[in-house]
Formats: C-alpha cells, structure tokens, sequence
C-alpha cells in the first residue's frame, strides 16, 4: 500500500465507525522510514533502516469516547480495530465536552509549506555515513585531549500523516528530516567530559557542514574540563540558547490547556496580566514555510495558526484542542496534537522567545560575577507551584570573562520570578528544533554548590 | 511449551525452519552472528479525570526485528509485516552490514531451560475491560474521600501483553509471554486561595488483576497521592548547598539507577566513556554498601523471563562492599570484551537494537534502626520520595529530584519542604554513604528508564541510607 492509498483507508475506517453506531468519529494514519548511521573512531558501528506505519481510530457515541489502533492496516486490522473501539466507547463515562471540532473550525493551510524533500529521501547510505564520520574526524582532530568519542550520526526520518473525521476533514502531508550529531569525549588529568553539536534540516543540503558541527562538539567538550564546584551563592544566570529552549518548553507546560483547566499551571487564570519582564515576547506559530514546528493543519484537522502567548510580558493565550477551549469557554488554537492513539493532547507548532538586541558576548561581558549555564539535567521543575531546580553545568563569569567551568552545581528559584526576572535576551535567535530561544540572562537564582 | 504450541506458529504459522532459513539469509554476507526478535503487544489505557472516564483505548503492534553483527558492527532493519517476503527483505538490509561470503556455520536452534517468573494464568489485558475502569474508579473515589482539599484526581490504568520469540544464529530459541500492569494516581490539593501542591502515587508489576484487589489496592494507590499533596501545602522553602541526607526506604533507590547502574552499563564501559570505566575491583561506595541488579525476582516490573537477546536473566552483583564487581552485558559487549552474558541486553520494541540495560537494581540491607540513622543527623534532609533522575555517565555527575522531603533538625523529622534536585557524582557519592539501614524495600513498581531514546520498565530499592555530603539544590 503507498501513502496516496492510505487517505481511502482512513475515510473508509470512519465510514465503517458511523455504520456501527458511531456519531463521530476521526482516524489518523502515520507512517514513517527511518535511517541512522552511527559511526565511532572512524569505523561504522550501527547501521539501522525500516519503515513502520499505524492506524489510530477515536470514536463518539454521543458524549462517550472510544480509541483503539493498530499496525494491521488490512482490512481485517481496520475491521477489528473499529469494532474494538466501538466497544470501549459503551465502557467510558459521558463527558459533556467531549467532541471533535465544529465543520468551520476546520481546515488546511493553502500552498508549498516545504516540509519534504526528495532529495533527502534519495540520499544514498555512502553519503550519509561519510558525513557522520567527517563530523567524528573533525572533532577528533581538534586537541590533543579529544581522546575518545561516543561517535556521530547520521538519522534520517521520512513521515507521512493523513487524517480524517466524520465532519468531513481529508487531509494528509509529508516530512522529511536529517540530522548530523557528534558526541566527543575530551580528557584531562583522569576527568573526562562529553559534549555534543547537531545540526538538522529537511533538506540535507540545509546541513551545517559536517566538520563545523565535530569542531563545535569538541570545543564545548573540552571548555569543560578540569570543572569545579562553586560556593553556594545568588548570581546572575546567563542560558545559552539550547538552554533557554528548556525554560521556553517549561512556559509551554504552563499555558498547555489541559493543565489550565485542571488549574494545574501557575499561569492558570492569570490571562491578561502581566507575568514577566516587558522584554518577553512569546509566539506560537504552526505556519511558518520550512521550519521544524510547522504543519498544514493541527492532530485534529484544524489549521495552524500564529498565537501570541506572552506579549511584552503580558499573557495573551493558552495553547488549546478543541477539548481544552469547550472546557475553558474559549476558541480552539489549532494546538490538538496526538500519536496515533487515545484523545488529543496539546502540542506547539513552532514555539519561540523573540530575538532582543544584544549580542551573547555582549550580554556576558555586562555580568561581574555570575553562571553561563551549557547544560541542564534533571527534570526538577513543577509547573504547578513553579518550583524550578535544576542540575546545571556551564562556566562561571569573572568580570564579563568565562572565567572557569563549573559542574555539580543547581540553580533554583521559581518559574514566576525567572519571567519577571529576565534582564536581558540576545539577538541570536535560531531555529534547530520546533522550540527556538535566543540567549537570555536571569538576574538572580540561587546556585548551590559547596 | 514447545515449538509447535508457541503463540506465533498459532497465529502466524511461523516455523523452526523458518526461522532456520531467516537466520541464514541475515548472514548471508559474512556476519558473524544474527538474531530474530517477534514481538505481539497488545495494550489497553484507561484514564480518569474530574470523575469522567474520559479514555478508554486498547491497540496491538506487532512485527519482527533483524539484527546482524559483523565485528563491532550492527545492521539492523524491522517489519510490521511478518509475511515472509517482509521479513527476508528485513534480513536482507540487515545483512548490509557484513561483506564477503557466509562463513559462519548456524548452530542448531534448541530452546532453553523453562522457568516463569510472572505465572499469571489471566493476564490484566485479558480481563473484562469493565473490571479495569471499577478499578480506577476506585482510585477516583477515594483520593475524593481522603481530604475535602484535594480538588483535581487523575487516575491512569495501563496494562500490556507482550509475547516474544527470540531466535538467534548460536542457537538460542526462547518464547516468553510477559504482561505487565500499572496504575497511578495524580491529586491537587488546596487550602484556601493557597499555591496548589501536587502528589503521585502508582504501581504494579507482573501480576493478575487481583493483585490490585488484595495487595496493592486502588485505595492505597490514592490515600498515598493525597497523603503527599497534603503534607505538601505546609511545605518550606528546601536548603541550598551541602547537607547531610538521608534517604528514605523504596523509591529513593533511583540514587543507585542513577549514580552507578548507568555508569555499568557495559557498552558504555567497552568505549571507555563511563566514568566507571577500567575500575573494576576499586573502591567505589563506603564498604556498607552493596548493590544488586536482579531481573529474577517474581512478579517484579523490572524483572523477566529472558532478556531481549533470549538470555536469562540472573541476579549479578554489581558492588559489593563498596568494591565495584561487575558491569551489565548484551551481547554485542559481551562478544566483544569476552565476558559472560549477565541477561541484561533489553530493548523497547521490534524496531529497537538491544542495549545494556538495568532490571531491578537495588542496594542490600545493612544493620542500622532507621530511626537511629535519622536521631544520627543534628541538621540535615530526609527524602522520601523522588520524581525522576538522570546522569551524565561520562563525567558521573547525576541528579534526583525530592517530590517529598523533611528538614532533620536535632535528630527530628519536622518541616516538609519543597521540591528540591539532589546533585552529586557517581564514583564519589557513595563513598559519604555512613549508615545503611536494615529495612530494604523495594518501589511500587512505577519505574520507566530512559537510554538512547528507548525506554523499558525498571525497579529499584534501597534502605534507610545516610549520606554524609551531598548537595541539595534549594533557594534557601
């Protein structure tokens, strides 16, 4: 079966979910091939290359909701999969909200979004594995203390999604992606530390060169060695982007629909107040041509949308399914996203901290004494109360220098106080994930350390 | 069971020979060693929210995952078709990784010892999905009934029904059938117009549904999210730096997953990447500490019949007084470094490659009273529960998050505090380890790790443990 039969098959299991009693119904279908190419101290380790694809059905009969999937896509596994969820739908509990989007609400953004790319389809194996060990060589040739290396990668993903519903919706779109990463591995005086870089895009001819992507792996590796532990302090705290990309993906937790309505969000009815510095300006936007966030239209047919979250430190949005806007009185944001099983969820399109003025080194160069953090691990933070604690690990600021590196160290405070405390956001704003922030600087948390 | 009874002959028709003949087109270009991995899972969710069974979803997945070595090198490809053309188009792919002519010669499959771990004769998925959604109702109910503060109750119930057949090119054939079940509770809990306060509370294992009825009952399961979201709404700001800790029994056992069981992990260690790499034999942890991994205890989340690579699982030690002993294998770690399979090569599905992975980890009992360890410590914090953790193997530093802890104050349990993260290095931390209490327990059963993407269900467990310094990340 190719993807250009697989919508037949999604309007067909609806179809088959009204006969039997249904009053709604909506299917989705997703395929994927993926490719990775591992390669470590120059030879090639893993080589891995399938394809996998499943259907998903969420039915109504009036305000009770039952799911079911299944990777059989022949007729038999639709016919199954449609009685299954037909049954469990008599076990579930009417939920006055339950339901898909009005006729209206839904649709597909018009024209070329540039999600797919033959050419990264066509890739041949080679080329691939070539590029991941150009970045593996490169970091390796960087110092004389890159001794080992976790290795690099080549990873492809080909997907297809269609998805259908009762109300009339048929719509489906292609993605392609590619990735080259490097995990080097640098040594000092028996203390050994690992860093990574990647660059990804849809086309593969979108790539950061592969030696730029090792040679940036390797420096962030090395500028951790010989790190220590600080004294228990509070400093300002610098994130560099792939680190505020974490503090914006705590944010989306909080404006997330689900969580407002069970008023399991700090941000939970405070839309329209000021939440942090005027500087914060927070934007989702599904419809942008290209970039890693966007799609024609949400995990429940509605199209995508530009919301602004937080505008000049004002709430603006939550972001919503069509489930969570029924709950809370409001409109949906064409948020819904889901796998291929159970009830939508809320997801972000391309979520993003606007770009400010300053540059890293400039906002680095403004701090006296304070923490550049480069990493962060630990899940330690609680969107309900706001608590934020974190592993961190990063280089400390001696008079707007990186003076030393520092590990084994947290930095806490609350979300609340790190929105209204940002001093600074920087003008380097990329896209490299459907999350993107620029540098941001925090004017106090507390560090512990010694 | 013998071969002609096994779930996939029945249903899918699917034969010795055949696996014979999969096996041999998998090294058809000189590997050294290929495998076969089939999977069936089907699975069932039910969720409840404001009361409403909102979800009620089941599914199956299936398909097979070829797997070739060639030196240090795997190919690997998968099907979600198990027709033959599927799936020596599988071995095919896979074969790409090995050039030159077959060489090695298949050893004959015979299948292994039989022993059951999890003798459920109805597996939770094979129940009345009814009795499931009266279950979780339960849940509902009762984390209602336990304070008139708790205002938000989330109940997850999932089961799985896995069956597997393993077929490998050095003979190895083993079938197994594993269910698994869970279920949590998540609660909200307010005084007044107050700051909501979370708590979270599940388990379960390899058992039937009756476990849930008698054991560890739905009502349990909810007492113990509210009791937490409770306690929670006094809670004060957590201290910042180096403290004395001591950690409670159970769940705080994620200290070993993190701070060492990764870190033995012996892919990492073949590389020389983990911090513990090369110090087999050196002093790693305080002598009072010995810790285990052991996939064989009955019933348990983490434990299993054989492993992803049809192994045994076993009971291996990997410290022991404080003596670092030992890593955990697959089968690529061990063809490579010589070592003996210790039945920890896992993987998260047919379309995963198996890795080094824990089952049940967990640190022997000492002799201390808990309640000596804790009058031990003038000022310090006792953590009883924790959310999850994590670990850079590389340069051993690792991180766990406090969901429930107390300040110590003169050898007194008193205020709760906040959410804090505990950080420390592996190979280090454990050496502060002063005291190890005699009361091993082990978790509920809710663990789920996370490596390289894929993530399998683990357990873990500890005793009563003081730890002499660590740092605890708070604001105050």
């Amino acid at each position: 079966m190719t993807f250009r039969e697989l919508p037949a098959v999604a309007q067909d299991a609806v179809r088959q979910a009204l006969g039997a009693g249904a009053t709604d119904a909506e299917c989705t279908i997703a395929e994927g091939d993926e490719f990775s190419a591992n390669v470590r101290m120059g030879e090639l380790e893993t080589l891995k290359e399938a394809g996998s694809r499943g259907a998903g059905l969420r039915v109504l009969i009036g305000k009770r909701m039952g799911a079911s999937y299944t990777s059989d896509l022949t007729p038999e596994g639709i016919r199954q999969m449609v009685r299954s969820a037909i049954d469990l739908a008599a076990l579930t509990t009417e939920d006055p909200h339950a339901g898909l989007p009005e006729a209206e609400e839904l649709g597909s953004l018009a024209g070329d979004l540039q999600l797919f790319s033959g050419e990264t389809a066509g890739l041949p194996t080679e080329r691939r594995i070539e590029m991941a060990k150009r970045a593996e060589a490169a970091a390796l040739a960087v110092d004389p203390r890159i001794t080992n290396s976790e290795g690099a990668s080549f990873d492809s993903t080909v997907s297809g999604r269609v998805f259908a519903n009762s109300r009339g919706f048929l719509g489906s779109y292609r993605t392609s992606y590619c990735s080259v990463s490097a995990v080097p591995v640098a040594t000092q005086n028996g203390g050994m530390e690992r860093d990574y870089w990647f660059t990804v895009a849809r086309n593969y001819k979108g790539l950061e060169d592969p030696e730029t992507v090792g040679r940036k792996a390797a420096q962030r590796a090395l500028r951790r060695l010989g790190a220590v532990k600080v004294e228990t302090q509070r400093a300002p705290v610098i994130f560099e982007p792939r680190i505020a990309k974490s503090l914006l993906g705590n944010i989306f937790d909080a404006v997330d629909g689900r969580a407002i309505y069970r008023r399991a969000s700090f941000l939970a009815g405070k839309l329209g107040e000021k939440i942090a510095n005027e500087s914060v300006t927070i934007i989702d936007d599904g419809t942008i041509p290209g970039l890693f966030g966007t799609s024609p239209f949400d995990d429940e047919g509605v199209p995508t949308r530009r919301t602004p979250v937080i505008e000049r430190g004002i709430l603006k949005n939550y972001l919503l399914n069509s489930y969570t806007a029924r709950k809370l009185s409001l409109k949906t944001t064409g948020n819904a996203s889901r796998g291929i099983t159970g009830n939508a969820g809320i997801g972000y399109g391309n979520f993003l901290l606007e770009a400010g003025e300053r540059s890293q080194e400039e906002i680095i160069r403004s701090v006296k004494n304070g923490f550049f953090v480069t990493e962060l691990i630990g899940s330690g933070v609680n969107t309900v109360t706001g608590d934020y604690s974190r592993g961190a690990v990063g280089m400390w600021i001696r008079d707007g220098e990186l003076a030393f590196p520092v590990s084994e160290v947290t930095i806490a405070s609350t979300l609340q106080e790190m929105l209204n405390g940002i001093g600074a956001i920087g003008n380097d704003l990329e896209f490299q994930s459907s999350i993107s922030a620029p540098t941001i600087m925090i004017g106090e948390m507390t560090v512990a350390g010694r | 069971m013998s071969f002609s009874e096994s779930f996939f002959t029945a249903k899918f028709g699917i034969t010795q020979r055949d696996l014979e003949a999969y096996l041999a087109e998998a090294l058809g270009r000189g590997g050294d060693y290929a495998d076969l991995y089939f999977e069936y899972l089907a699975t069932s969710s039910i969720s409840i929210d404001e009361s409403i069974v909102k979800s009620a979803t089941q599914g199956v997945s299936l398909g097979v995952g070829v797997r070739v070595i060639a030196g240090e090198r795997t190919g690997y490809a998968y099907s979600d078709d198990l027709s033959p053309e599927k799936i020596r188009h599988a071995a095919q792919v896979a074969a790409l990784i090995a050039s030159g002519p077959s060489k090695v010669d298949q050893t004959p499959l015979e299948e292994g010892r039989k022993r059951n771990l999890y003798p459920v004769l109805t597996a939770p998925s094979e129940t009345a999905f009814k009795e499931r959604v009266e279950l979780a109702q339960r849940a509902d109910h009762a984390a209602r009934a336990y304070d008139s503060r708790i205002f938000q109750v989330q109940v997850t119930y999932a089961d799985n029904l896995r069956h597997v057949m393993i077929a490998t090119s050095d003979g190895v054939l083993s079938f197994d059938r594993q269910p698994l079940a869970r279920m949590s509770v998540l609660v909200l809990a307010r005084q007044g117009d107050g700051i909501p306060q979370q708590g979270h509370s599940g388990g379960g294992g390899r058992y039937e549904l009756e476990y849930f009825r008698t054991e560890r009952t739905p009502e349990f399961f909810a007492g113990e999210a509210a009791r937490q979201a409770i306690v929670q709404l006094d809670a004060v700001e957590a201290p910042a730096g180096e403290q004395i800790v001591v950690l409670g029994p159970g769940w705080p056992g994620v200290l070993l997953h993190e701070a060492v069981g990764h870190g033995l992990e012996a892919d990492f260690n073949r590389k020389g990447v983990s911090a513990f790499s090369g110090r087999i034999g050196q002093q790693v942890a305080s002598p009072l500490c010995t810790v285990v991994d052991d996939g064989t205890i009955g019933g348990r989340r983490g434990s299993l019949n054989v492993d992803d690579e049809g192994n045994e699982t076993q009971r291996n030690v990997l410290i022991e007084n404080g003596i670092l002993r030992g890593y955990l294998q697959d089968k690529l770690s061990s063809r490579i470094t010589r070592a003996s399979a210790t039945g920890n090569g896992r993987r998260e599905s047919y379309e995963h490659i198996p890795m080094p992975r824990m089952t049940n980890t967990f640190m022997l009992a000492g002799e201390s009273d808990p309640a000596d360890i804790i009058r031990s410590v003038p000022r310090g914090l006792y953590c009883a529960n924790f959310g999850g953790g994590q670990v850079d193997i590389t340069s051993g530093n690792f991180v766990f998050s406090a969901s429930e802890s107390y300040l110590i104050e003169d050898g007194k349990l008193t205020a709760p505090v906040r959410n804090a993260t505990l950080i420390g290095n592996g190979p280090e931390a454990m050496k502060y380890v002063s005291m190890v209490g005699n009361d091993l327990r082990l978790d509920e059963g809710v663990g789920v790790c996370g490596k390289e993407g894929q993530s399998v269900p683990v357990g873990v467990g500890i005793p009563t443990v003081r730890i002499d310094r660590m740092t605890v990340g708070g604001t105050a």
